[in-house]
């Protein structure tokens, strides 16, 4: 490993790995300063400080009620999403019924089907249920694009567990739904938590259906600055972009933390 | 429920109890993804602005207009150029995760891992922001006296390439590293043991095993690049246009539902073509199950 040959090459492709970091990480990682700038233009270096962007964001109430009706959205669709992924894992993975190969692929669909395609095919329906604009249409429609990331997860955790755990409450007398609920559903928590939080993440950055079953009274956060972006850009949208990304940042850290307590894999 | 119920019977019904609970999430699938997936390609054969006799009027007027054939056109290119953009930096980034120690390797997941699941519409805005006449570069480089006026850089190919190559590098990472990871440190060993040169040994033996990554991978960029709507719209040139936004705008601001849900049957069928040429040389499950590991 140390002979001298290897180094310039190894060299090259640790610079070639830091480049790439960099690729991936800094243009984010921009906007963080700017959104703290006391100018009124988007410099950078940013000038001054200030939190004056992130005031403007929180009294301007189409900032605010746009991150009101996100969380919303967000919060009721990690709840659906978390109840039939799981139950789904669990039939998926136990159960024995013909066409399971199908159902995998019906459940894990919404990831690779272009969405724009579903974007339009549930405005067009949705228009028709009249639950187009509403938060009831966005949480359904966000359910079906968050939910294969909760039955991966949670999938994932029930293949790991060791079943033996369960057969010795069953022959120790506890009926299933005891043993459900006081072993099984302990050993596949750390998934079930990570697919929640994965849909809640899911929905808290979705635009594209959104744009389409939002309307300018009913809009989330992601929506509004997909609106403003467009026009005239003032530092506020930074602010906005920030906020996004310290949501989803500390979500995805907790997954983290949540994966640790997870039993070794 | 009797006891022992949770066990795997053996010769049993063919559909258990266990099944029942998948059954939710199979009806709501149908109702709120599948029904409107059926309704699109409907619309596409039962939707125009005209009455004809041909249920077909929407895809001859689609494959008449040499404009519309651009677009199909310009959406695989720039997926093509994405795919080898991701390819050329997203394979030494997984090579070098596979060689340094676990605790360095574990960063550079995380580097990747960050971005993958941070908002597009945040990254696309930061690239905006980057590259637009009054962005970071163009002021960066008039201070300097560098350029006197500034170079175009947003509405341009390569402004949208920069920016879907980032969101679509993690794609290419994670399968490429799934499967070197796979593979037996003790293969190149041998191959160096038997007088092999470095990078020989690298491009006989590493380079083979770990062609399933990179075809998977691949896959999945192209596939993902196909329907991109976002990044093309806030970084792209509107004669750079792509599927998505041809069928967004179709539906949005022409109103002209027939062609847009025509256009959105023509992007799911390429999808399924691409997914299912590539199913012939690996294993899609291989593709779907690296994302899983991550």
């Amino acid at each position: 490993m140390t002979d001298s040959w290897r180094q310039p090459r190894r060299l090259l492709l640790l610079a070639l790995g830091a480049l790439t970091v960099f690729f991936l990480m800094a243009p984010t990682l921009v906007v963080v300063p700017m959104s703290v700038t006391a100018s009124n233009a988007l410099t950078f270096p940013p000038e001054g400080f200030s939190t004056r962007w992130y005031e403007k964001m929180l009294t301007d109430p189409q900032w605010s009620s746009g991150f009101v009706n996100s969380a919303q959205v967000a919060f009721l669709t990690a709840v659906l999403a978390t109840v039939l992924g799981t139950l789904a894992a669990l039939g998926t993975v136990r159960g024995r019924f013909p066409g399971k190969s199908a159902v995998n692929a019906l459940v894990l669909s919404p990831l690779i089907v272009p969405v724009i395609i579903i974007a339009i095919g549930m405005f067009s329906l949705f228009v028709r249920w009249k639950i187009s604009g509403s938060i009831a249409g966005l949480v359904l429609a966000h359910t079906a694009l968050a939910v294969p990331f909760v039955v991966i997860n949670v999938a994932t955790s029930l293949r790991t567990i060791d079943r033996n755990l369960e057969l010795a409450a069953m022959n120790l007398g506890a009926d299933p739904v005891r043993t459900f609920r006081r072993v099984t559903l302990p050993l596949i928590l750390p998934g079930v938590l990570a697919g929640g939080l994965f849909a809640f993440i899911t929905s808290w950055d979705e635009v594209v259906v959104s744009i389409f079953l939002t309307t300018a009274r009913f809009r989330t956060l992601p929506v509004e600055m997909w609106e403003q972006v467009r026009q005239v850009v003032d530092p506020t949208v930074a602010a906005v972009a920030t906020t996004l990304l310290a949501v989803t940042t500390s979500l995805l850290l907790l997954v983290l933390v949540v994966r640790r307590q997870a039993p070794a894999r | 429920m009797t006891r022992g119920s949770g066990r795997r019977p053996r010769g049993g019904p063919i559909v258990d109890r266990w099944a029942l609970l998948a059954i939710p999430l199979i009806a709501f699938l149908v109702a709120f993804f599948l029904v409107p997936l059926i309704v699109v390609s409907l619309r596409s054969v039962a939707d125009f602005p005209k009455p004809t006799g041909d249920i077909f009027s929407n895809y001859g007027r689609f494959f008449a207009s040499a404009a519309n054939l651009r677009v199909l056109a310009n959406t695989f290119w720039v997926a093509a150029l994405s795919t080898v953009v991701c390819l050329a930096l997203g394979y030494p980034y997984a090579y070098l995760m596979n060689i340094v120690r676990p605790r360095v390797a574990g960063l550079l997941l995380i580097a990747v891992l960050l971005p993958f699941w941070s908002s597009l519409l945040v990254r696309t805005y930061a690239w905006q922001v980057i590259l637009r006449d009054t962005g970071i570069i163009n002021t960066f480089l008039l201070d300097w006296g560098l350029i006197t006026e500034p170079i175009p850089l947003i509405r341009t190919t390569l402004g949208v390439m920069l920016g879907m190559s980032q969101v679509l590098l993690p794609f290419m990472v994670l399968p490429i590293y799934a499967v070197m990871r796979r593979i037996d440190p003790e293969y190149t060993k041998a191959a160096a043991n038997l007088g092999a040169p470095p990078f020989a040994a690298f491009r006989r033996v590493f380079l083979p095993l770990s062609l399933p990554g990179v075809l998977a991978g691949s896959l999945l960029v192209f596939v993902l690049a196909l329907g991109f709507y976002i990044t093309p719209a806030l970084l792209g040139s509107p004669k750079d246009t792509m599927i998505s936004q041809f069928i967004a705008n179709a539906v949005q601001q022409r109103l002209d539902w027939g062609i847009g849900a025509t256009m959105a049957v023509i992007l799911m069928g390429l999808t399924l073509v691409v997914l299912f040429v590539a199913s012939r040389f690996i294993r899609l499950r291989d593709v779907f199950g690296s994302l899983e590991e991550s």
